[in-house]
């Protein structure tokens, strides 16, 4: 039985002619029979080959469980259609004369699935970016009257490009699919969408709808153009994207034509479809979505459910890939050792990311993109139902939502009259692994995928041979491939082969016996017959008649969705299983460096109330606060680090131009990096999140809190004076970046001086504009600065260029708040502090380029004493763990005193953040940032042994020792499961070492800038 | 006499006129010297209070705790409540070859090539680069200077840091030869990457054994009509004169060092071990030293114990595998001292991060018999601290001795310091 009723090369060509044919066909002549519509003689523009063939493709399905939609069966129904239309449907639905009835006894009738998410008919995108080592391009290479932006596409219309494809539709019709909606997936604007079937017939009958959504993301796609090369440029492009175009239609515009705005315009009334890679992303495309009052419905990265509540709060729809994560090979123990927890926890708990939004409440629809093998769709989603899911649910998810989602519901999604003939028979429920889908028919026309089993011949069969006598045969098996028994003293196996309608049979009529009766016949409606040899080889003539079925043994066995390991916030092996709580806590009888007027107090409590410090002194009563023995052990306040590049999204420099001031780093804050728990490990509270130093005016700032579990939002430091980076010198013009990137303004010292001098002039000008100008994003940034709104920290080296700055400053009324790196501030460290700014700085660095020649280790301790408010930082997701240490080099180089130099990574970095009156020291009513030391904090000797954020115990020696073993737990937990699933013989993947992303200053995303760092 | 007030008063923070950018090597000992009441920190593990150290002509010839004769042949040096150690080694660095990391003119570390076996530091290292003043006065004396191009980098020297030239620098010429392996398991900066990566780098290494094979078929014969001077450069290695120095940090990739030192019995030492604590024993056994990897390193992978760079110093100490400790770069190297105080906060006790520092060093590059501890009869290469050398706020150098040379401990970057101090009348 493994031949099909209809030889696949057959049916193929087949399908093939009747395609072809139907290009050159004239259209139907439509009776009027439909009272929806009137048909016209309907003409047509396309020239017929040949005798034209009108048909009207009129049918009747019978005796069918009919699943209109998720809510409703209908059982013995009748399904009619007409011309590609449903034109009746139910229970007692009559049947036209011209209708060719086919019996759909047993079978299940579903509406085909819809999928919003498709290129279906369209190229690739070619990968994008520019060349390695090619000349920057600071525009659009797009042809004709376009925006300036090459990754803005919204000109694009999926339905301009789209063609036919049978080879790309015909795997998404064997999962189910008979209407996608197609979009050219490249860009962040994206242009139009189409609505289309997945019919094998000409354009113009299969689109739908010409323009259904408009599509968008962070991937620039094969735009080749440098701007933007980071996830908050993308981010910045979109926002001021939205501006531009509104501006563009209030026609104050003096542009002239633009036909990228102009679509942008056009397409807003339309869905607006967002995809996006992960979680973080998803809630960043959302929060864009509510600056411009759009709603998008979201394409997700499939990790939302280890964020499920704050997904929830987009209040988006979601459109979920089903491309679950294969297991890694960790056989080999030393491979093994490069897969994350946290990358094995989301393999195992991928598949429920479907049944987190259906348990969550959030809409959803289900796609197969991302699918490297669509035929792994239904599998997928079987495995997603069994984690969760309900068949109804994901019934919607796959017909109604998106249909309603792209206002396309009055056309497919349901078994409706008036609706597309596009609909599924299958053999049972459409989820259940047994079930066959036989048929796929869209707009009327068929697909068959499978035959087999479309008459299910089993159960015990009376077989009688003339001459020779009758047997008992059974007819037993799967439906698709039945085999035969002859029930005689014993079940004695015999052989069935069906190729069509025709049979071969096999039958043997004793144990052992080599020689049996061959029987070759027909399956006759009720009976089959035929001819054949007996035993002795004479001929006989045979028929079978059908006595009784088989009773079906049901699994009575209900399999329970399979247990998952636990959610940790962030999803990473350090991550909590429920959210640590601000506590009042009693720190009892340490060394208390105050970093105020008192000094270094011995012996001496801390109480923290309400995530304050409540009170210092000796003997306090604990009340219900907690205490902690801070007995030999020395308190201070938490360390800051004014310049940071960890927990950052996708690239830390959006380096495509020299004033990028419209970037956020505030956008593109990632909650989840390990980083931010060993910085707890090492002390630290705060940091201050910087772009780059790629450009001379880069990106704004974000200060925030190591509140490890919480989101970008919940990091975020409140109530914080906004601030922006800038840079100067070798990184700015662009010194080490290879010998191509030299036509970027400025490439010389007298440059940058030019580059704030017109960026600020322009931002004054743009003050005074009135109220109706175009809003800039770049120049609001800036006008904050010159209204004192925002505050500068320029990454600068040597004198001149920071001598330079400051007269910059002065000329247009503002003030540097912060040089940092700053490694000759010594030489200037009178004229900084005449200016007011103050200096964050390494310890000892230097001799890493031509710039540094002159840095010195004294450099922080002579800026102190000069007055400058001077701090130690990082800019080193390593050295940001022992910041401590490097203060302390300010007493070896420079003599500082032992509290004078812990200021430098708490009080100072908390003045210069304008901070100090809620951070950087231990005095009542500011924030309970602090550290309980093992010994000195000064001293190499000293471990961080307890570290408090906002008064929650953020690390803690004792828990890092529990965490340790629950990460090894649930790594063997894991690993064992993953070994399982290779004996099963599931593809595995190999383990490679994938070093984490760390940035510096001069990164670039993805890779580092000519392997020179800071 | 008048020089060394010179020199402490520097270390003081007080400001000699005399400082030049341009730093002279000190002349040959000229007469004994002898350290008093001092704590000796002997490099071994041992420790004298209150101790005394003499050394003349260049040599240790006494310790313990002698009382210094009242002799003006005799330069008597108190040292009540300072700290006496070993000078610090640094093994693996770029020291002199390197000026300004962005500067290709100034960069002399990366010969072009994967096999470059006759390829010397030695001669490229520069005794006049402003950098190794200012290690000298955080207590360094000597260092590998190791070639880091391709897969053979090439022959490393060890040299000492007060010196015209790089002759007068040599300490241990040509003490070793520099395999850098490609990463066995994709990712990373070195060797391939992609989901062939790791039989391609297991091929590179295939091709470095093969090389090795033929190298010592070649060295069977005395006669050849052409010379091939990569194998000629491999003799020394095969005669244990000198030390294979495999780079490597994964499981796999140490695994298979020890197995280069099997097949051809040759003297082995990794370089980077960052994963070494996984196979201490195996190590171990099998007699291979491990040149460690900064402890002041973030964790390979993300599941790690947060510390365990940190910590590893420890566990190879715990298991018996002769290790010293490293750090990246040259400038950097000035922080040697306190890489070692962070494994000493990490599990070491601080004589045992002390030697670290310094004879396990010198074991393995091969000089602990001239240096590494301050025993009688080693060089004078002695470092002396106003507190803990290994810990930053207290480790300042106020004498250091090379071959029993007092060496000046002036560096360009305190010379500006002072310049402005001098501005702002601090």
């Amino acid at each position: 039985m493994k031949k099909a009723f209809e030889k696949p090369g057959i049916a193929l060509l087949s399908r093939c002619l009747a395609y072809a044919m139907n290009r050159h066909r004239s259209k139907l002549l439509m009776l009027g029979l439909l009272a929806t519509a009137t048909y016209a003689n309907a003409q047509e523009t396309f020239p017929v080959n040949g005798i034209a063939d009108p048909r009207e493709r009129c049918f009747a399905f019978t005796h069918a469980t009919i699943v209109k939609d998720a809510q409703t069966v209908l059982n013995n129904a009748t399904l009619v259609i007409r011309d590609g239309k449903i034109i009746d449907v139910g229970p007692s639905a009559s049947i036209p004369k011209d209708a060719v009835v086919l019996d759909c006894k047993g079978k299940y009738i579903y509406p085909s699935f819809v999928d919003i998410f498709s290129n279906y008919g369209l190229s690739d995108a070619k990968k994008g970016g520019s060349a390695w080592n090619a000349p920057p391009q600071f525009l659009s290479n797009t042809k004709g009257p376009y925006g300036w932006n090459q990754a803005i596409k919204s000109e694009i219309n999926a339905a301009d490009v789209f063609a036919v494809d049978d080879s790309k539709a015909s795997p998404l019709r064997e999962i189910g699919f008979g209407t996608v909606l197609t979009q050219q997936q490249d860009g962040i604007a994206r242009g139009t969408a189409a609505l289309v079937t997945l019919a094998t017939e000409r354009e113009n009958t299969v689109v739908l709808r010409e323009k259904a959504a408009a599509g968008y993301s962070f991937d620039k796609g094969s735009s080749t153009q440098n701007y933007p090369n980071s996830l908050m440029g993308s981010i910045a492009l979109l926002r001021q994207t939205y501006l531009d175009a509104q501006w563009y239609k209030s026609q104050t515009g003096k542009e002239g034509l633009n036909l990228s705005l102009q679509a942008w315009n056009n397409n807003q009334q339309l869905p607006q479809i967002f995809e996006v890679a992960d979680k973080w992303d998803a809630i960043r495309a959302d929060k864009i979505g509510d600056e411009f009052g759009v709603q998008y419905i979201i394409k997700a990265g499939g990790n939302e459910y280890q964020r499920i509540n704050e997904i929830a709060a987009t209040k988006a729809t979601f459109i979920l890939p089903l491309n679950f994560p294969g297991a890694m090979d960790v056989e080999d123990p030393n491979d093994a050792r490069f897969v994350s927890l946290a990358s094995m926890k989301h393999w195992e708990m991928a598949p429920t990311e479907p049944a987190a939004f259906e348990k969550a409440n959030i809409p959803f629809c289900l796609t197969a993109a991302d699918l490297k093998d669509t035929k792994q769709f239904l599998a997928n989603l079987r495995k997603a139902i069994e984690y969760g899911l309900t068949p109804a649910k994901a019934l919607e998810a796959l017909t109604k939502t998106p249909a309603t989602l792209i206002k396309s519901y009055d056309k497919v999604g349901s078994l409706e009259t008036g609706k597309l003939a596009n609909f599924l028979i299958t053999s049972g429920p459409v989820f259940e692994e047994k079930t066959i889908i036989f048929q796929n028919w869209v707009q009327g026309h068929k697909y068959s995928l499978k035959t087999d089993g479309w008459n299910d011949i089993r159960g015990v069969y009376s077989v009688t041979t003339t001459p020779g006598g009758t047997y008992n045969v059974e007819v037993k098996g799967s439906v698709t491939a039945p085999s035969i028994a002859v029930l005689q003293q014993d079940t004695l196996p015999g052989k069935l082969e069906i190729d069509g309608k025709l049979v071969s049979l096999s039958i043997p009529l004793a144990k052992n016996s080599k020689s049996t009766v061959r029987l070759s016949g027909i399956l006759g409606a009720t009976n089959w017959e035929g001819t054949g040899v007996d035993t002795s080889g004479n001929p006989v003539k045979w028929t079978a008649s059908f006595v009784k079925a088989i009773p079906e043994k049901t699994d009575t066995k209900k399999t329970n969705a399979p247990t998952v390991g636990p959610l940790y916030f962030p999803f990473n092996g350090y991550g909590w299983e429920k959210l640590p709580q601000q506590q009042d806590l009693l720190i009892r009888n340490a060394t208390v460096w105050t970093n105020e007027k008192d000094g270094v107090l011995q012996n001496t409590d801390v109480l923290i109330r309400g995530g304050k410090i409540a009170q210092v002194g000796k003997n306090l009563p604990a009340g219900n606060a907690k205490v902690v023995d801070g007995t030999g052990k020395h308190l201070s306040a938490g360390i800051i680090d004014e310049h940071s590049h960890i927990a950052i999204s996708s690239g830390v420099n959006e380096s495509s131009q020299s004033v990028t001031a419209e970037v956020r780093i505030a956008d593109v804050v990632n909650p989840e990096d390990v980083n931010i728990y060993r910085q707890l490990s090492g002390g630290v509270t705060a940091s201050h999140l910087l772009h780059g130093s790629a450009n001379a005016i880069g990106g704004q700032s974000q200060l925030i809190k190591l509140r490890w579990g919480q989101t970008a939002e919940g990091l975020k430091v409140d109530n914080w004076d906004p601030f922006i980076k800038f840079a100067l010198g070798e990184n700015v013009k662009q010194s080490n970046w290879g010998d191509r990137n030299t036509v970027r303004f400025p490439q010389t010292r007298m440059g940058v001086e030019q580059v704030y001098v017109d960026a600020f002039t322009r931002a004054r000008e743009y003050d005074k504009q009135g109220p109706n100008k175009r809003r800039d994003l770049e120049l609001d940034a800036l006008s904050e600065i010159l209204n004192h709104k925002r505050f500068i920290t320029c990454h600068s080296y040597v004198q001149s260029e920071i001598n330079m700055l400051m007269h910059v400053a002065d000329s247009f009324h503002f003030r540097v708040n912060t040089f940092t790196h700053i490694l000759e501030g010594y030489k200037v460290a009178d004229k900084m502090k005449a200016h007011g700014a103050g200096a964050g700085t390494f310890a000892d660095w230097w001799a890493y380029k031509m710039e540094v020649q002159d840095a010195i280790p004294y450099n922080a301790a002579i800026m102190d004493k000069v007055g400058v408010i001077t701090a130690i930082n990082s800019d080193d997701a390593e050295m940001a763990r022992r910041l401590n240490q490097e203060a302390a080099k300010t007493v070896k180089y420079g003599g500082l005193s032992e509290e004078e130099a812990l200021k430098l990574v708490t009080l100072n970095p908390a003045k210069l953040l304008h901070m100090d009156s809620r951070m950087g020291s231990i005095k009542v009513g500011k924030d309970a940032d602090v550290v309980l030391w093992t010994d000195n904090p000064l001293s190499i000797y000293a471990k961080a042994a307890v570290t408090i954020v906002d008064g929650v115990i953020e690390f803690d020696r004792d828990s890092d020792l529990q965490l340790r073993s629950r990460i090894a737990t649930e790594r063997n937990r894991l690993i064992q499961l993953m070994l399982a699933e290779k004996k099963k013989g599931a593809p595995v993947k190999k383990a490679t070492f994938v070093p984490d992303e760390i940035y510096h200053c001069e990164d670039l995303q993805g890779g580092h800038q000519m392997g020179i760092v800071f | 006499m008048k020089k060394k007030f010179i020199l402490m008063g520097l270390a003081l923070g007080l400001h000699s006129a005399y400082a030049q950018e341009t730093i002279s090597p000190a002349g040959p000992q000229s007469k004994p010297v002898f350290l008093f009441g001092g704590t000796i920190h002997i490099g071994n593990g041992k420790v004298i209070e209150n101790g005394s150290i003499v050394f003349d002509k260049g040599k240790i010839i006494a310790i313990g705790t002698l009382v210094p004769p009242a002799s003006a042949s005799v330069t008597t040096i108190h040292l009540e409540g300072k700290h006496v150690y070993p000078g610090i080694i640094v093994p693996d660095s770029d020291l002199g070859l390197i000026e300004f990391e962005s500067v290709r003119a100034t960069i002399d570390a990366r010969e072009v090539g994967e096999m470059n076996p006759s390829v010397r530091s030695l001669i490229a290292y520069n005794t006049d680069s402003k950098v190794i003043n200012t290690l000298r006065s955080n207590g360094i004396l000597l260092a590998q200077i190791t070639p880091k191009g391709g897969i053979i980098s090439g022959t490393s020297s060890v040299v000492q840091l007060d010196a015209w030239n790089w002759e007068d620098a040599a300490y241990k010429t040509d003490n070793g030869l520099h395999f850098f392996m490609p990463r066995q398991s994709g990712g990373g900066r070195r060797g391939p990457n992609g989901a062939e990566a790791p039989k391609t780098a297991l091929d590179q290494v295939e091709g470095v054994r093969t090389f090795f094979r033929e190298a010592k078929a070649y060295l069977q014969e005395s006669k050849h009509t052409a010379t091939n001077l990569k194998f000629e450069a491999m003799r020394p290695l095969f005669k244990k004169d000198q030390k294979l120095f495999i780079h490597c940090d994964l499981v796999k990739e140490m695994l298979i060092a020890i197995d280069f030192a099997k097949e051809f019995d040759l003297d082995v030492t990794i370089v980077g071990g960052a994963d070494s604590w996984q196979i201490a024993d195996l190590l171990k056994q099998a007699n291979i030293s491990v040149i460690l990897n900064q402890p002041h390193s973030l964790p390979i992978m993300q599941d790690d114990d947060v510390d365990q760079p940190y910590k590893t110093a420890a566990q190879l100490q715990k298991a018996g595998v002769l290790y010293c400790l490293s750090n990246e770069g040259f400038w950097q190297q000035r922080n040697l001292g306190f890489e070692a105080g962070t494994a000493a906060t990490y599990g070491l006790t601080k004589e045992e991060a002390l030697s670290a520092v310094t004879i396990n060093a010198a074991k393995i590059l091969g000089i602990d018999k001239q240096t590494g501890t301050l025993e009688v009869g080693k060089d004078a290469n002695i470092t002396v601290s106003d507190g803990d050398l290994l810990d930053m706020k207290s480790s300042v150098i106020i004498h250091a001795f090379i071959q029993g040379r007092e060496i000046n401990l002036d560096n360009k970057q305190k010379q500006l310091s002072e310049k402005y101090h001098k501005k702002y009348g601090l």
